[in-house]
C-alpha cells in the first residue's frame, strides 16, 4: 500500500489529537497540582491543596446544586423527548424527516442568541408577564428569571435537541414485529411499553440524558443570564477561576473533576451496550 | 382516533416550546419602540439601523469567517483521518481513537479552558486565528464519526478492483472512494458548521479583544443593554437558515416519499 497516502490521511490527525486534545489536558493536569500566586500567575510548586479546596462546603454547595439542577433538567428533556420520539416514529417516513428537521432549526440559531429570546419572554416586563396581566390574571408580575426556575426553563430548552436526536433514533429502529407480537401474545398497551419498547432503547435514553446532563452543569451563560448569577453551577465557577479570580490551578482541579465525572457516566453507558460513536446523536 | 389528535396536540406544543424565543425574537424585530418590551407599532427601522451598526456587522463578518474557515480544515482533515483510520493499521491506533472522543464528550468548558491554556502557554495572540484553531478542534470529531458512518458500510471490493484495472492510489481515492463516501462527508461538514454558528462557551475562552463572534458581542450586549437590530439581524439569520433547510429537506422528502409508495 502506497506509504504517502497514508501518511498524509494519518499525519493531521495524529498531529491534530496530540496537540489540540491530548496535549492540553496534560498541561491542566499539571497546572491543577501547581500553585496560584493569586495575582493570576502559576507557581511551579507542587501542591494536592486544589483537590482539598474542591471539597470546602462552599463548593460542595456549588456542586450539589449542579447535580440537582442538571438531574432536574435530564429529568425534563427525557419526559418531553420520550413521547415526542414515539409519536414522531408513528408517522410516515417524509414527516419524520420534517419533523426532526424542524427540531434542528432552532439549533442552527445560536443558543446564546435564543436565550435572549427567553429574557424577552420571562423577565417582569416581559411578554409572558404583560400576557398575563393584560388578562388581569395575575396583578404583579412573577419572577419566572433570575432564579432558580429561569435557569431550569433555559437549559431544559437549550438541551432538549440533545435528548430528542437519540432517543428519537434509538426508538425508530424497534422492530415493529416485535411490538406486534407482543400484542398477539395478549401484553396490555402498558406492559409493551415497560417490557418491549423502553428496554430497547435503554442505550438512546443513557445517551440522551449524558448529552444533557454533561453540558447543562457547564453552561454558565444561562446561569448567568437568566440565573441572575444567584445560582453558581460547576461550569459558572471553573469560568470565574479562569477569568476572574484568575486562579488556574484551582480551576484546572475543578475541570478535572468534572472530566472524572464524565468518563465514569461514559464508562456506565458502554457497561449498558452503548456505542461511543451513538454519543453525538447525531 | 382521540388518542391520536392527544399525540399531535403533543407534538404540537413542543414545537411551540422549541419556537417561542424565536417567535418572540422575531416579533420584537418589527416593534417601534427602543426597549423592546411593549409592543408599539410595526417598523422597519431596526433593519435600517442594523446596517449601520457596525459592530454588529463585524462580529457577524467573525462568526462567518470562523465557520467557514474551520468547516473547510476540519472537513478535510476529518474525512482523511476517518479513511485512515479505517484503512490503515499504525502503532498507538486505539489511544488516537480514544483522544478522538474527548472533544466530544466532556464538558465544553472544560476544552475551552485548556485550549486558552496551551494558547497562553505557547504565547499566542488571542484573536481570529485561535478561535479558528478552537472550533477546528471540537469539529474534526464529529466529521470523523460522519464520515467513518458511511465509510463502515461501503464496499471497498470496488477500491480492489479499480487497482486491478490498474488505477494508481490517487486516482482510485478521487475517482472510486470519495464520490462513494461524499455524503458522509457533507453531513459532517453540516454538523462542523452548525456547531461553530452555535459555539458560546468554547468561543468565550478563546477569543480575544477586537474578535468578537456574534453571540459574545450578543453576550456582552444583553449586560449592557440591548437593541433590536439584534432582533433584526437574528430574523435574517433564522431566515436564511430556515430557506436552506427547508430546501433540502422537501428534495429528501420527496425522495423518500417515492421510496415509501413503491
Amino acid at each position: 500500500m502506497n506509504r504517502n497516502l497514508k501518511f498524509i490521511c494519518l499525519a493531521p490527525v495524529v498531529i491534530y489529537a496530540l496537540i489540540l486534545i491530548f496535549f492540553p489536558l496534560i498541561y491542566i493536569l499539571f497546572i491543577s497540582f501547581q500553585t496560584s500566586d493569586n495575582y493570576g500567575g502559576i507557581i511551579y510548586v507542587f501542591t494536592i491543596y486544589n483537590y482539598i479546596r474542591i471539597f470546602d462546603p462552599v463548593y460542595l454547595k456549588v456542586f450539589f446544586n449542579s447535580a440537582i439542577i442538571g438531574l432536574f433538567v435530564t429529568l425534563a428533556c427525557l419526559l418531553i423527548a420520550y413521547p415526542f420520539s414515539i409519536f414522531v416514529s408513528e408517522k410516515k417516513p417524509h414527516i419524520q424527516k420534517l419533523l426532526i428537521t424542524l427540531v434542528l432549526i432552532p439549533f442552527l440559531t445560536n443558543s446564546l442568541i435564543r436565550t435572549y429570546g427567553w429574557i424577552v419572554l420571562l423577565r417582569k416586563e416581559g411578554i409572558f408577564n404583560t400576557i398575563l396581566e393584560s388578562l388581569s390574571i395575575i396583578d404583579n408580575p412573577l419572577s419566572f428569571m433570575y432564579n432558580n426556575l429561569g435557569i431550569f426553563i433555559g437549559l431544559t430548552y437549550t438541551l432538549l435537541p440533545f435528548m430528542i436526536l437519540p432517543i428519537y433514533n434509538s426508538v425508530s429502529k424497534i422492530d415493529k414485529k416485535v411490538i406486534e407480537a407482543a400484542r398477539d401474545l395478549g401484553a396490555k398497551p402498558l406492559n409493551i411499553f415497560f417490557k418491549v419498547i423502553v428496554p430497547s432503547t435503554y442505550s438512546g435514553i443513557f445517551n440522551g440524558c449524558i448529552m444533557t446532563f454533561i453540558p447543562a452543569i457547564g453552561m454558565f451563560f444561562i446561569a448567568d443570564l437568566l440565573g441572575g448569577g444567584k445560582t453558581m453551577l460547576i461550569g459558572n465557577l471553573i469560568k470565574n477561576q479562569f477569568l476572574v479570580s484568575r486562579n488556574w490551578p484551582f480551576g484546572s482541579a475543578l475541570s478535572i473533576f468534572l472530566i472524572i465525572v464524565t468518563f465514569l457516566l461514559v464508562r456506565l453507558y458502554k457497561k449498558l451496550g452503548g456505542k461511543l460513536d451513538d454519543l453525538g446523536g447525531f | 382516533m382521540k388518542n391520536k389528535t392527544l399525540k399531535n396536540l403533543f407534538i404540537v406544543l413542543v414545537f411551540i416550546f422549541l419556537y417561542l424565543p424565536i417567535i418572540a425574537l422575531i416579533a420584537f424585530s418589527f416593534n417601534d419602540s427602543k426597549l423592546n418590551i411593549i409592543f408599539e407599532g410595526f417598523t422597519f427601522k431596526w433593519y435600517k439601523i442594523l446596517f449601520t451598526n457596525t459592530t454588529l456587522l463585524d462580529a457577524l463578518k467573525n462568526t462567518l469567517i470562523v465557520a467557514v474557515t474551520s468547516t473547510v480544515i476540519s472537513t478535510i482533515i476529518g474525512t482523511l483521518a476517518a479513511i485512515g483510520l479505517y484503512k490503515y493499521d499504525f502503532k498507538g491506533k486505539n489511544f488516537i481513537n480514544s483522544l478522538l472522543y474527548i472533544p466530544v464528550v466532556i464538558p465544553e468548558i472544560v476544552l475551552g479552558i485548556s485550549l486558552l491554556s496551551i494558547y497562553t502557554l505557547m504565547r499566542l495572540d488571542l484573536g481570529l486565528i485561535t478561535l479558528i484553531i478552537s472550533h477546528i478542534a471540537f469539529s474534526i470529531p464529529y466529521v470523523i464519526i460522519c464520515v467513518r458512518t458511511v465509510i463502515s458500510s461501503m464496499n471497498w471490493q470496488i477500491e480492489e478492483a479499480a487497482h486491478d484495472l490498474g488505477a494508481g492510489d490517487f486516482l482510485t481515492f478521487r475517482k472510486i472512494i470519495l464520490p462513494e463516501i461524499v455524503p458522509g462527508i457533507v453531513s459532517g461538514a453540516t454538523l462542523a458548521f452548525t456547531l461553530s454558528l452555535d459555539d458560546v462557551i468554547i468561543s468565550y475562552f478563546t477569543t480575544g479583544p477586537g474578535s468578537n463572534t456574534l453571540p459574545l458581542q450578543i453576550y456582552s450586549m444583553i449586560k449592557t443593554g440591548i437593541t433590536p437590530d439584534v432582533n433584526a439581524l437574528t430574523t435574517l439569520i433564522i431566515l436564511v437558515v430556515m430557506i436552506i433547510l427547508f430546501t433540502s429537506t422537501i428534495v429528501q422528502m420527496r425522495k423518500i416519499k417515492k421510496g415509501y409508495q413503491v
